[in-house]
């Protein structure tokens, strides 16, 4: 089975390598806006606890909601396409980064922000200085989370018509040919699994100093 | 809204099957994270495997995890159901596994002091204790599997999906809603209701 879907994929190279395309601009575009929205954000709401509320419980019931239905309910709003795919799946990558952005801001270890305040630096001058350096491997983590979920969401794509590598599945389990199943499911399933890696080996060699410190 | 009042009973139906279906899973992979996390609590070489396969499994999307079941398994509940109980397998081996470790040294000496033979202080000891961190593990992997059980309904697996995907199909947002809806709140219910008990729990410690 996996050599027949071996063989289907060189067989249909331009296919395959345009849906591969789609899933990894879809992926990264979001990723992107979703990590210009979110770390602003949380930058922005640390010092404010009344946003702060507002947002962090808006973004955890967000988090209840299933992908599917994010990423649904975009086709009566935006129709179908890659653009709706798009905003879903920055929808979907928003939690885990702001999340983990404000909790490592918020966190970072009060004496070090007290030196700072000792040593005259103004409140712009600690963020920028001493939180948002100390946030960062939390920032990366979640960008991680985020990776990893917007990679599995834009799975769910091509049933609003976004494309991508889902649509050998959907394909596969409408006709129910088990070999074009696998055209898309193992190269999806190596994709999240190289991307987890790689982000997880880049927090290690980037982060490891001061994460034992 | 003029589908849901219509429809109360399929809705109802799709419900129940979904709450089936995520706790009948979570429920598997809580027997399974038991078995292994005892081991695995004395075994870190054994711990670190399996962190390693579970952890594989979690980073798989869900639909490529079913897809690659279905050769298997076919079509309906049971690649479903097989999907969403490795799903949160790492979860809840994590907690079975970070429980146990935290029963402090001199309680475990104290055990053994009275005379409790492995299998008893396992059971009357190490699990009690270990509970609050257990019951936290069965509350994320149920939040998380209630949400991923929608991916279920493209391989037949039923629940709350099966509105989502008949929404989508017919171009019907309120289907999609309500289907969304409902599986947001089920998941808010089952976070609030563990987090309470985890609570009652820790209470007297």
């Amino acid at each position: 089975m996996l050599a027949t879907a071996f063989t289907w994929i060189i067989e249909h190279q331009p296919e395959f390598y345009q849906a591969l395309g789609q899933h990894l601009v879809m992926s990264g575009v979001s990723l992107a806006i979703a990590l210009a929205i979110g770390l602003p954000l949380a930058v922005f709401i640390v010092n404010r606890s009344n946003f702060a509320l507002v947002i962090i419980n808006s973004v955890n019931a967000l988090r209840t909601v299933p992908s599917l239905a994010i990423l649904a309910i975009m086709m009566p709003l935006l129709g179908i396409g890659l653009w709706p795919s798009i905003v879903a799946l920055t929808i979907l990558a928003l939690p885990p980064i702001l999340l983990n952005a404000f909790v490592g801001l918020r966190d970072v270890d009060p004496d070090a922000v007290e030196a700072a305040i000792g040593m005259g630096m103004s409140r712009g001058q600690v963020l920028r200085k001493i939180r948002i350096p100390l946030a960062a491997p939390a920032m990366f983590a979640g960008a991680r989370t985020a990776a990893v979920q917007v990679l599995a969401g834009a799975t769910l794509a091509p049933f609003i018509g976004g494309g991508g590598l889902g649509d050998f599945i959907a394909v596969g389990i409408s006709m129910m040919d088990m070999s074009r199943l696998l055209v898309g499911a193992v190269p999806i399933a190596l994709l999240a699994l190289a991307t987890e890696f790689i982000l997880g080996l880049a927090e290690r060699i980037f982060f490891s100093e001061r994460a034992t410190a | 809204m003029n589908w849901a009042p219509n429809n109360i009973p399929e809705i109802l139906a799709a419900t129940w099957q979904h709450l089936v279906l995520s706790v009948s899973s979570v429920a598997i992979g809580l027997v399974i994270a038991l078995v292994l996390g005892i081991l695995c609590a004395r075994n870190q070489k054994l711990y670190a495997f399996v962190l390693t396969i579970t952890g594989i499994i979690f980073v798989i999307p869900s639909l490529a995890l079913f897809a690659l079941l279905i050769p298997w398994l076919g079509l309906g509940m049971k690649p479903a159901l097989v999907g969403l109980s490795s799903y949160c397998l790492l979860i809840l081996l994590r907690n079975v596994v970070t429980g146990l470790r935290g029963v402090p040294a001199e309680v475990l000496d104290a055990a053994d002091g009275m005379g409790y033979s492995a299998r008893q202080r396992l059971l009357r000891i190490e699990l009690p204790l270990a509970l609050p961190l257990i019951v936290s593990g069965i509350r994320i992997a149920l939040v998380t599997v209630i949400g991923i059980a929608t991916v279920a309904a493209f391989i037949d697996g039923g629940g709350l999906g099966t509105i989502i995907l008949m929404g989508i199909d017919q171009e019907y947002p309120e289907k999609i809603l309500v289907g969304g809806i409902l599986t947001a709140l089920m998941a808010t219910f089952f976070d609030l209701l563990l987090s309470q008990a985890e609570k009652r729990m820790m209470r007297g410690r």
